[in-house]
């Protein structure tokens, strides 16, 4: 069973979803106080504001932490094996949830502070592609 | 010691026995069947009633059926529904609402049927179901569970601090030690087919089955069945009730959610508990009991930290040792087992208060001796995510 996906109509992230089709990773900022919008909503949290605009990230952080998860009774998880979520603390100042792939075994190759880049996953019945994080 | 007047004072309490319940038994018949018992502790009567304080654990819209099921027309309905935190948010705004002199006696019910209705809490994890909304849709294509969701704090609490797993086994380790004198928790680790129900070790719980790293099974608190009422009166009427009064003595509420460069390893604790200890007037190391929301071993560990037993950072060196206990010197934690070995139905805050309530009135089965002060500290929401904070400050009569 493929992962959950985002679904619209679904006005503060929409657009951050529709540039995952080409395979970009983007957030606002504020016009008014230069601060990082993340996750996307219609306004700026720390300011009020409701003028924003749109960057690409060059897709590059940090692991902030982790946790490799052993048991999921979710069936899009349950038979994928030990997996790991995590924060990630994207360069330009961002910190967004996903997977640490790309490691011969999750449960001892992560760490705390890793350097990681985006790559992309693709999903079968959808335009939408996932920003998954694998070594850098 | 503290300064402040005594207005509100817990004068009744019970805890629902059954951890897995008889087949057909509702929440709604939980909360009902708790109100009455927790009225007859205090000698008040179905009508004293005049403050109504639910979460909506018993179907439909929060405050409104509830009133309507009981038959009760309360001049103060309050609503607060925080998850696990929800009665301490609760109890801080009896203890308002009381000073106020907006009502007299104020109740607040729990029930739930979470472990006969097999709800995955832990393991569970984000479905992709309901209506589209902004963190669903960031949230839930990584398959992250709850347990994962604290296990995040506490990888992060190890690499900030050196925390050590055998630091964190601390806390399983003493509330299982407080679970073996519970009659009601052993029964409750028997029904709910716990493979031991004696004592656990440090190396017994670090060598229980990984469920997210690094938080092993005996880390993780039960799905259960249950429940309970409390019943929270003004000084005029707390003087007149059968058992010695409870009184409140603050209360503080606060919130905490993801934020670019935010530190995970603090709680929204750092912020209601200044504002409680603060109105009560007293600090964490004038207290006996310290009952605190433990869904993980790691929400413990940070909240001790917030609530200012120790220094961030430092909750490793205060737990070792087997210093939580309720027979060593010092603070003792959840001495009536915890969400870990006693009960678990999804929003354990209620209990927090019940057990606080019985060690002030010297009823606990793990008695700490002359027992004056307490906090509760219930945690509701994901601790690696967003979360509500209460705090709750009491003290013996
Ligand atoms: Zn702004």
């Amino acid at each position: 069973m493929p992962r959950p996906l985002p679904r619209f109509p679904e006005p503060d992230t929409e657009k951050f979803w529709e540039a995952t089709k080409r395979h970009e990773l983007t957030y606002p900022t504020c016009d008014s106080c230069s601060a990082i919008i993340f996750y996307p909503r219609q306004h700026c949290p720390q300011c009020g504001s409701d003028k924003q605009t749109w960057h690409t990230s060059r897709g590059e952080g940090t692991v902030y932490s982790y946790s490799v998860i052993r048991q999921n009774r979710n069936p899009s998880f349950k038979d994928l094996g030990a997996y790991a979520l995590a924060w990630i603390d994207l360069d330009e100042g961002f910190r967004m949830m996903s997977n640490v792939t790309g490691v011969g075994d999750p449960t001892k190759d992560i760490k705390v502070g890793m350097r990681v880049k985006v790559q992309w996953e693709d999903q079968p019945d959808s335009e939408l592609s996932l920003p998954l994080f694998v070594p850098a | 010691m503290a300064s402040q007047t005594r207005e509100a004072a817990i004068v009744g309490l019970y805890e629902y026995p059954l951890r897995k319940v008889e087949p057909g038994t509702t929440a709604l018949r939980i909360k009902t069947d708790s109100a009455a018992k927790a009225l007859a502790d205090a000698g008040l009567s179905w009508k004293d009633v005049d403050g109504l304080y639910d979460a909506g654990d018993g179907g439909g819209y929060a405050g409104l059926e509830l009133a309507s099921y009981f038959g009760f027309k309360p001049n103060v309905i309050d609503t607060s529904a925080t998850g696990g935190s929800s009665y301490e948010v609760q109890a801080a705004h009896a203890m308002r609402d009381i000073a106020a002199g907006k009502c007299k006696v104020a109740l607040l019910t729990y029930g739930s049927t979470a472990h006969s209705q097999a709800r995955a809490i832990g393991t569970g994890g984000g479905t992709g179901a309901g209506a589209p909304n902004w963190i669903g849709n960031m949230e839930d294509s990584w398959g992250q569970t709850l347990i994962a969701n604290y296990a995040l704090v506490a990888h992060r609490h190890m690499h900030q601090y050196g925390t050590t797993p055998e630091q964190l086994a601390e806390i399983s380790v003493a509330t299982r030690a407080h679970a073996v004198r519970n009659p009601e928790a052993v029964k409750a680790m028997e029904d709910l087919g716990f493979v031991g129900t004696g004592e656990v070790s440090i190396q017994d719980v670090v060598e229980s089955r990984m469920i997210a790293d690094p938080l092993t099974l005996l880390q993780c608190c039960m799905v259960s069945d249950g429940g309970g009422a409390l019943v929270i009166a003004a000084r005029d009427v707390a003087r007149g009730c059968k058992k010695p009064p409870v009184w409140l003595l603050g209360g503080g509420e606060a919130t905490a959610y993801p934020e670019n460069n935010r530190d995970i390893t603090i709680s929204a604790a750092a912020q209601s508990a200044p504002a409680a200890f603060g109105e009560a007037g007293v600090t964490a190391d004038e207290l006996d009991i310290a009952m605190i929301y433990d869904s993980f071993t790691i929400t413990v560990l940070t909240i001790l930290e917030d609530l200012g037993f120790c220094k961030k950072g430092e909750g490793g060196a205060f737990v070792s040792g087997g210093r939580l206990r309720w027979d060593t010197p010092g603070v003792a934690l959840n001495t009536d087992g915890g969400g870990l070995s006693s009960n678990h139905p999804g929003m354990r805050g209620l209990f927090l208060l019940l057990e606080a309530g019985r060690q002030l009135r010297g009823e606990s089965t793990s008695q700490k001796q002359g027992a004056k002060l307490a906090v509760a500290h219930g945690n509701g929401g994901m601790l690696g995510t967003r979360h509500v904070a209460g705090t709750v400050i009491l003290a013996a009569d």
